[in-house]
Formats: structure tokens, C-alpha cells, sequence
């Protein structure tokens, strides 16, 4: 018993470890303010949710984040390190992965390829020796192989590993796309609507696929949904942003109870239905 | 190599599959009954990884080798010019095939390594600069230089796409071909031309003797075809492993999604300038080579044309292949040749002017035809027709 409440400490002592921290976010397109001032923080192998309505700026919160969008004010530190004002691809190296919420795969490519791409930054042959593909070169391909092999494993697609992406259905595209962002080894990874327009089956498989990435992994994983039942079930902590503003932040069921959540889903609610769905079960 | 660890967590598979340090040692129990199973990542990724294509690479080989002593003049010329339109081809293709970048200027690169060539290789006595050095230095050059004038083409190039790409790349050709024109020291002028590169290589001048080593006989055209095979060769397997390694999957990763591409850390600007500088580095070679087998070059030729042709290999053959390249070229060079000859037998069909068509016309329509059937229908072009036979024959007698 003591032996299990030490643990849960030494737990509770490494989730406090910050692992992002994000502060005064401040995104614009002109006149029109997409993100104000946000502040939030992720912990070191925390599942960290951000929900909102649609265009609420959970995805331009990623796009800060993977520096495709340049932020006018705020600060984005990774391990201490500020991102913005870096490229994406430096940021990629920092080890931020994501996935997006329309499938943006290489679609030529197969998915060994595909998975393959996710291991640019870990091969440092240059091109002078891939094209003689000497013993640098054939020896990093072949371990880098036999990584992404590994993924395939877990990911389940070894039937499809020689398939060009395009042939591929949507939801194994999704499983892609993980694998492609996991192949990445990120300190971070961000998953842009994961389950959006799969079935129960689909939805349950990937479900599981992040909860293994975060129990063997221990890899740190900000995921913007639209399945509630999905983020209320998975997720350590949750944000919910409306309209470029952060409404509210904490656990799951503190988020599930407040009062500028529900009004901001469920629009001006009166106090009866605020009651009503702070009581009962949602 | 600690980057290159394998994770603890996931299935762990890779660990069990680890053979013998991958070298492909497994248990005959596993290997019973199947030949042909890979028993190692190594040999699953060779460029050749089958038997079948081991078999039919080495016919092909021999056969090409077998060409120029069975071939007569003409036919010889044209598969001289197969090669070399080949190697231009395969340029193209990684440039346009792989990084998905559309170049009209490929001409221009074409005629920069021609001249340099030309240059270095030049007889100093005749009517241009000329420095009367060896091939073994002028063909490097003619490789180098193009390649650097890319380079510095490049920053240009990366900042646009799609059409504003190719009509920068045209402006490219117009400008190029309005310096060759104007500078004639270095190209005798337009509408004279200038004397191409002297064949000395290593010391030997090619054009000198004909060589007969038993029944074969190297007169100087065979011996100048077997080089540019030679190099075709080289230059296809060094292109075939940049396309398989990380520089090709980043290529193939800037064309079909370049934020995604960035966001996996791939550098756009640097992958787009090399495939930029490769590219033209191939053209200079091809170009290089052209000027050699043709002897005189003038600045017109050096045109719209001769890009579209290349366009047209790669279009025709295959975009994003190397061996389409070569079935591309084949086609491209050979068809005229073919349309000549049936000039014997078609009555409406005549070789210069007069009857219904000549060949330049009927060749003009064909390609252009082509091009629109091959891009509407069947935009991995003849190499995908072949992959549609290939796998029709390997399902037969089912349907899939």
C-alpha cells in the first residue's frame, strides 16, 4: 500500500515537471484577433485536450505551435526554448510532431515511405553520399527500416506497408498519419482531430493506439477534438477556447461543469439548462 | 550511434527481426518453399530485388552493349542520341518528376554545359575560346558549371510555383539564349555556330583509329556510343539512389505536401535549390555530350524546342522514374527515326516538304497527342503502362 502511494507521488512529481509552457498567445489576420492572449501549459507525458466550437482557434493554436503560423505576441517555450520565430522544420527538430486535420499524407508515396519521411531529421548522410549509397548511407536506411517496421507493428499496417497512400481508405490514412508523426520520436506530439469522421470501431482503435503511445512511449501528446466522449475519457487536463479566448481550463469533470462552457456550446443558456447539464449526467 | 537506438516501448518487433546483424541469415525451416522471400531489410531495398528484373537488367545491358555492331550509321547516331536525351531526361525527372518542380529552362542548362565543354575542350586554334584541355576535365566542368549557374538560379525558383515556376524557367531560356546569341567569342555568333568539344579522352583522341578487337569493330562512333552508354548507366543508378534515400523521399515529400514536408523537418528552400542545382548539373552533362556527337553548335538550338522535347520524356516515359526516363528518350529520339524510314511505305508521308504531312509534322502532332493522353490517362506515361501489363500478368487469371 505505501509502496503504491509512493509511486503515485513520484507520479504526480513528474507531471509537474513542465514540458510547454505557452503565454499571452496572440494571433492575428488583419483586423480579425484568432487567438487572445493564451496561456496554458503541458506536462511531461500529459494528455492535454483543447476543445472549443468550430473556429473557436484550436487549430491555429497548432499551427502556432508547428510554426506555420507566426504569431504577432506571446511566448511558446519548449523545454525552455522559445519556438516562435522559428522555422517549421527547426521546430520539428526541437520535437514537436503533429498530425492535421485533413489528411495532408505524401500521396505517392507508399506508406513505408511515408513512415520513412517522419525519420528525416534522424539520418545525417548528406546527398553526395546517398547517391553513392555508401556504408553510411545503406547502413542509416536499414536501421531507419527497421524503426519504422516497428511502427508498422504497432500501427497494424504491415498489409499495406508497399501501398501507395492514395489507394488507402480514410481511416487507415489516419493510422498513417500517427504512425508518420510517432516515427518522429517527438518530445511532443500534436493530433489534430484524430477520430474525426471515423466509425465507433475506428474511433475505439484509436483510442487505444493513444493510450499505448502514452503508456509505453511516455510521450507528452496535445490532441484537438470534437468526440467528447473521447476527450472526457482520455485526457489529463482540458482547455476549451471560444472565439479566440480561453473560457476555461482544468480536469475534465471541473471543464464538463462550468458555466462559460456550457453557455459557449450550448449558447445563451439560461440558468435552469446550466443546472440542468451541471447536474445530470452529460 | 545512440540516435539509432530502437524505442523499448512499442511491439519490439525489429528486435526478433534483426537476422544477424540484417545480413539475411534465417533458418532454412523459414526460407523452405520460398525462394524468393527477402530475408533481410538490405536486400528487400536493393535497387534490383528480384531475380526476374536481375535477368532481364543484365539482357537489356547486353543488348545496348551489342547495338552499335549490329546497328548501321544512322540507326547508331540515334541511339548515340538516345543516351544522351536519356541522361538529360533523368535530370528533368528529378527536378520536375520527384521535387514536382516544372522547368522549361532545362535547354538553357543543356547549351551552359555544351558551351562549357566546348570551352575547355576546344581546339584553341579554331574561330571561338577554346582551351584544347581533356574531356576527363571538360566533362566535369560541363557538369559543375551548370550546376552552379542552378544554384544561383535557385533562390529565384523556390519563392514560386506551379505556372509562375515555368514561365520564370522560360524567361531562363529567353535570356540565355539572347547571351549565347550576343556573346560570340564564346558560341561564334548567331546563325554561325562554333566547333564543339575535341574528342580526347585521357589522353587518346577517339576520332583518331578504329580498333578491331575479334569479330568487333570500335570505329570512333561506336567507341563515343559506348561512352555515353557508360555514363547513362553511371549517371541512372547515382539519380535511382538519390531517389530512393532521404534527399529523394524529401523531394517526393516537397511535391505532394510542402507544409506537411516542413513540418516533418524537412528544409523546403534547401531541398528545391538541390534538386535545382542536380538537375541542371544532368542537362549540363547531356548537353556536354550532345555538342560532341553533333560536332557544331549554334545558339538557336539551344531552344523552347529541345525543352519541350525533354518535357516530353519525361512525360511520355514516366514522371518520378528512372528507367521511364530511358523508355521516354527512346521513344522521343527513335520515333522520328522510325517515322523516316516508314516514309518508304506510306505514300501521304514524305520527308521534307511536299505529299499530305512530313515527318517533322507528324512527329510535332504525335507528341503533343501523346503528352495530352498520357497526362489525362495515364500520367505514370509508359512505365506505367508497363507496371499495368506487368501486374495484369501477375494476377492472371484473376482480374486483381
Amino acid at each position: 500500500m505505501s509502496a503504491n502511494l509512493q509511486s503515485a507521488t513520484t507520479a504526480t512529481e513528474s507531471t509537474t515537471k513542465k514540458l510547454l509552457e505557452v503565454s499571452n498567445l496572440t494571433l492575428k489576420f488583419g483586423a480579425l484577433t484568432t487567438l487572445d492572449s493564451i496561456d496554458f501549459d503541458v506536462n511531461e507525458s500529459e494528455l492535454f485536450a483543447i476543445i472549443g466550437p468550430n473556429g473557436a482557434g484550436k487549430t491555429s493554436t497548432f499551427n502556432c505551435l508547428s510554426g506555420v503560423y507566426k504569431p504577432q505576441n506571446g511566448s511558446i517555450k519548449l523545454h525552455g526554448e522559445e519556438l516562435i520565430g522559428k522555422k517549421p522544420d527547426v521546430i520539428a527538430g526541437l520535437g514537436i510532431a503533429r498530425t492535421f486535420q485533413n489528411i495532408e499524407l505524401f500521396e505517392n508515396l507508399s506508406v513505408l515511405e511515408n513512415l520513412m519521411l517522419g525519420k528525416h531529421l534522424k539520418i545525417s548522410y548528406n546527398w553526395i553520399e546517398a547517391m553513392l549509397r555508401m556504408g553510411r548511407t545503406r547502413k542509416q536506411e536499414t536501421i531507419v527500416r527497421r524503426q519504422t517496421e516497428d511502427i508498422i507493428d504497432f500501427l497494424g499496417l504491415a498489409a499495406v506497408r508497399n501501398t501507395p497512400v492514395n489507394f488507402l481508405p480514410y481511416g487507415v490514412k489516419k493510422r498513417v498519419e500517427l504512425g508518420r508523426a510517432l516515427a518522429m520520436d517527438p518530445a511532443l506530439l500534436l493530433l489534430d482531430e484524430p477520430v474525426a469522421g471515423m466509425n465507433s470501431e475506428e474511433t475505439e482503435d484509436m483510442a487505444r493506439f493513444i493510450l499505448d503511445i502514452r503508456n509505453e512511449l511516455n510521450t507528452s501528446m496535445i490532441m484537438v477534438e470534437h468526440d467528447m466522449r473521447l476527450v472526457m475519457d482520455l485526457a489529463d487536463r482540458v482547455m476549451v477556447i471560444d472565439f479566440g479566448k480561453k473560457i476555461a481550463l482544468g480536469t475534465p469533470d471541473s471543464v464538463q461543469k462550468d458555466t462559460a462552457v456550457i453557455s459557449a456550446y450550448l449558447g445563451g443558456a439560461t440558468d435552469e439548462v446550466i443546472a440542468e447539464f451541471a447536474g445530470g449526467e452529460v | 550511434m545512440s540516435e539509432f537506438e530502437i524505442k523499448p516501448g512499442l511491439t519490439g518487433a525489429s528486435k526478433q527481426l534483426n537476422f544477424e546483424n540484417s545480413k539475411g541469415v534465417v533458418r532454412s525451416a523459414i526460407k523452405r518453399g520460398r525462394p524468393t522471400l527477402y530475408t533481410s531489410y538490405e536486400t528487400s531495398m536493393q535497387m534490383v530485388n528480384t531475380n526476374t528484373k536481375k535477368v532481364w537488367l543484365g539482357l537489356l545491358i547486353l543488348f545496348a552493349l551489342s547495338l552499335p555492331f549490329t546497328s548501321s550509321g544512322g540507326w547508331l547516331h540515334a541511339f548515340t542520341l538516345l543516351t544522351i536525351y536519356a541522361i538529360a531526361g533523368i535530370g528533368l525527372n528529378l527536378l520536375m518528376g520527384y521535387a514536382g518542380q516544372i522547368s522549361l529552362g532545362h535547354a538553357f542548362f543543356m547549351g551552359l554545359g555544351a558551351y562549357t565543354a566546348a570551352v575547355v575542350a576546344g581546339d584553341p586554334a579554331r574561330n571561338a575560346l577554346g582551351f584544347g584541355l581533356d574531356l576527363a576535365i571538360a566533362l566535369p566542368l560541363a557538369a559543375i558549371i551548370p550546376g552552379i549557374v542552378g544554384l544561383i538560379v535557385a533562390p529565384l525558383a523556390t519563392r514560386v510555383r506551379g505556372l509562375y515556376l515555368a514561365v520564370l524557367t522560360l524567361g531562363l531560356l529567353f535570356i540565355g539564349e539572347q547571351v549565347f546569341k550576343t556573346w560570340s567569342g564564346l558560341s561564334g555568333g548567331a546563325g554561325n555556330g562554333r566547333y564543339s568539344a575535341q574528342r580526347i579522352l585521357f589522353g587518346i583522341d577517339l576520332n583518331a583509329n578504329t580498333y578491331a578487337v575479334g569479330p568487333f569493330i570500335f570505329t570512333p562512333e561506336v567507341v563515343y556510343y559506348l561512352i555515353c552508354l557508360t555514363l547513362l548507366i553511371a549517371l541512372a543508378i547515382l539519380a535511382k539512389n538519390i531517389a530512393r534515400s532521404k534527399v529523394g523521399r524529401a523531394f517526393a515529400a516537397v511535391r505532394d505536401r510542402d507544409i506537411a514536408a516542413e513540418v516533418m523537418g524537412v528544409n523546403l528552400y534547401k531541398t528545391k535549390t538541390l534538386a535545382f542545382a542536380l538537375s541542371s548539373a544532368y542537362a549540363g552533362i547531356a548537353g556536354a555530350l550532345l555538342s560532341i556527337l553533333i560536332g557544331t553548335i549554334t545558339p538557336e538550338q539551344w531552344n523552347l524546342f529541345m525543352s519541350i522535347d525533354i518535357l516530353a520524356i519525361v512525360v511520355i516515359g514516366g514522371v518520378a522514374t528512372i528507367s521511364g526516363s530511358i523508355i521516354g528518350a527512346a521513344f522521343v529520339v527513335l520515333l522520328p527515326v522510325i517515322l523516316r524510314e516508314l516514309t518508304q511505305f506510306i505514300p501521304w508521308l514524305s520527308v521534307s516538304s511536299g505529299g499530305l504531312i512530313n515527318v517533322f509534322q507528324l512527329q510535332t502532332i504525335l507528341f503533343g497527342t501523346l503528352i495530352v493522353v498520357f497526362v489525362t490517362i495515364e500520367s505514370r506515361g509508359l512505365f506505367g503502362l508497363w507496371i499495368r501489363i506487368r501486374n495484369y500478368f501477375k494476377a492472371w487469371p484473376f482480374s486483381y
